[in-house]
């Protein structure tokens, strides 16, 4: 099972972005499994939140919240303080981060006229994804915006997983970021 | 839509009923429950569903309005959630009483005070002896799947009696999942169209949801019950059925995981069983012979299925989001009535409060110690020390 946490602030599209990665995963066949949700409560712009991506070849019964993360994934940087016990850290960042995984999503997204970093985020996490195809990315995509947003954020989803591509081997495990 | 989808619990089940073809649909949002209701009423407003949609302004009207509706002899829906329910509870009797088979979605969510909006049980557990029918799904698609099967177990005229399916909140209604959406003419073909000669007929008039005092009162109730226990072999006949036609099988009121040779069981209901499977798993392979029992239906009370299954066992503890305040949790209650295994009950999920695996692990090495009583998960003091 791969467990992803996102983190961001109502409104930046974490919720949106946890539910396209499960729904790209699933899209690559009938052998795959997918829940996402969010922290559970009232949606207030602006307010920390969290969301909660579980892949997996097997159905998943477990409905908890994620306490140890494969992936931990900041969209918004400010949320940052220290990176996750677990797994790899992926920040939202124009610096780098000690022992995180950076990227400037806010910079793609301005690249693409888009208002949230949730897409670019999700490129650069589908980068360090092993599980998941562009193909697949892309359709998990499609398969939640309306079609009149669908161009630019496939566009800032490949900006972002090119980005982290082009810095050659990327990290797959905690030890990897954080000797 | 048919298909294998990425879909909240919410929108499969309102997939669900739009497959099941209701005739009228009156409802009244309440988080968590307003995504049925916002996904139904777009399914009237662009013709893809062909029902009355009647927009009330309170809970009351909404199961008010579905009684007359259901009382015109048509297939009738509605849905809920916890202040809601209660503000409609006025009218659960008056539906059950007057044998109307209608569904009603109810997304469990705790009851004020304090307010909250997170998931938790205490509202149907609440109206247990409302009459009606109780199922609680585990998943999104048996979600999906209920809301088929419940029209055709309300409406069965060995039935008639309305029908309460319910879906954690949060943890089943928002939470994504992969469903399989059936074909809508292999729903047609389970689900015909409700026919009844009990309906509103100008033609042949008759006396619906009177009085009865008391020389005949306790003859409906009897009835009534009658009724509510024929239930358990219509959903034997509805899962046959359904099985037969979608080729997903379903287990009757209850679904027990390797509880056959089990010394200790947990027994719970919703969308925590996943979790305590998992658990049972991880001490199974530590050599501890865990199961868990899952209660599919409170109403009919599964009392056989669960003394059965607890037969042999050391201990069992029950696992549910509620509490009756002064006395234990509801399911607790019920399943203490059934079995002389020594059985403990554990409180949690309250508020929405999550329940991790080292709470379920936590249970079962309380069962293991011989510990007993009434639990809160989570804290750590005990209410006779407390109360002291």
């Amino acid at each position: 099972m791969v467990q992803v946490l996102w983190r961001g602030r109502g409104g930046q599209g974490a919720f949106t972005a946890a539910r396209m990665l499960g729904a790209a995963y699933i899209s690559g066949g009938g052998g795959r499994f997918a829940l996402a949700f969010p922290s559970f409560g009232p949606e207030r712009r602006g307010a920390p939140m969290s969301a909660f991506t579980k892949l997996s070849g097997a159905p998943i019964h477990a409905r908890n919240e994620i306490r140890a993360p494969d992936f931990t994934v900041y969209l918004d940087g400010t949320l940052f303080t220290a990176p996750s016990e677990t797994g790899v850290t992926l920040v939202n960042s124009p610096h780098p981060v000690k022992g995180a995984v950076t990227v400037d999503a806010w910079r793609i997204a301005a690249d693409h006229k888009l208002p949230t970093p949730n897409t670019a985020m999700l490129g650069a996490l589908a980068a360090l994804l092993d599980e998941i195809a562009p193909e697949e990315t892309e359709r998990g995509v499609a398969s939640v915006l309306p079609p009149r947003l669908l161009a630019r954020n496939l566009d800032a989803v490949s900006a972002a997983r090119e980005e982290l591509r082009s810095r050659g081997p990327l990290p797959r495990e905690r030890s990897e970021v954080l000797p | 839509m048919s298909g294998r989808e990425f879909l909240s619990g919410n929108d499969a089940f309102a997939i669900g009923v739009c497959l099941a073809r209701p005739r009228v649909i009156s409802a009244y949002p309440i988080t968590p429950q307003t995504v049925v209701v916002e996904r139904l009423s777009e399914m009237a407003e662009n013709g893809s569903l062909d029902v009355d949609f009647i927009h009330v302004e309170s809970e009351h009207s909404a199961l008010s309005c579905a009684i007359g509706a259901s009382a015109a002899g048509v297939r009738t829906f509605t849905a809920t959630s916890s202040q809601g329910l209660l503000y409609m509870a006025e009218c659960l009797p008056y539906a059950s009483g007057g044998r109307f088979p209608i569904v009603m979605m109810n997304a469990n969510r705790s009851i004020a005070l304090p307010w909250n909006i997170y998931g938790d049980q205490s509202d149907s557990l609440s109206q247990l002896a409302s009459g009606w029918i109780q199922a609680y799904a585990q998943d999104a698609q048996e979600a999906l799947d209920l809301a088929l099967m419940s029209f055709y177990i309300a409406e069965h005229p060995k039935v008639s009696t309305p029908y309460m399916v319910n879906l954690d909140g949060f943890h089943l209604t928002h939470t994504y999942e992969v469903v399989d959406i059936p074909d809508d003419s292999l729903a047609d073909e389970f689900l015909p169209p409700y026919r009844t000669d009990a309906g509103i007929d100008f033609n042949a008039p008759k006396n619906m949801a009177f009085s009865a005092g008391p020389g005949h009162n306790a003859a409906f109730k009897y009835r009534q019950h009658a009724a509510m226990l024929r239930v358990r072999d219509v959903v034997t006949e509805a899962e046959a059925r359904f099985a037969g036609i979608f080729g997903r099988r379903y287990s009757g009121l209850t679904e027990a995981y390797m509880t056959g040779d089990a010394d200790y069981i947990i027994v719970t209901l919703g969308a925590v069983s996943g979790l305590c499977r998992d658990a049972a798993d991880a001490l199974r392979a530590r050599g501890v012979k865990a199961g868990v029992l899952r209660i599919r239906y409170m109403r009919p009370f599964p009392g056989d299925e669960i003394a059965r299954e607890l037969r042999g066992a050391k201990a069992a503890a029950v696992l549910e989001k509620d509490i009756s305040v002064g006395n234990a949790g509801a399911v607790f209650t019920e399943t203490a009535g059934v079995t002389d295994t020594p059985l403990s009950n554990y409180i949690g999920g309250l508020g929405g409060e999550d329940i991790a695996e080292a709470d379920i692990l936590e249970i079962f090495d309380d069962l293991r110690a011989g510990r007993g009583g009434v639990r809160f998960l989570g804290i750590k003091e005990r209410i006779d020390e407390e109360s002291r």
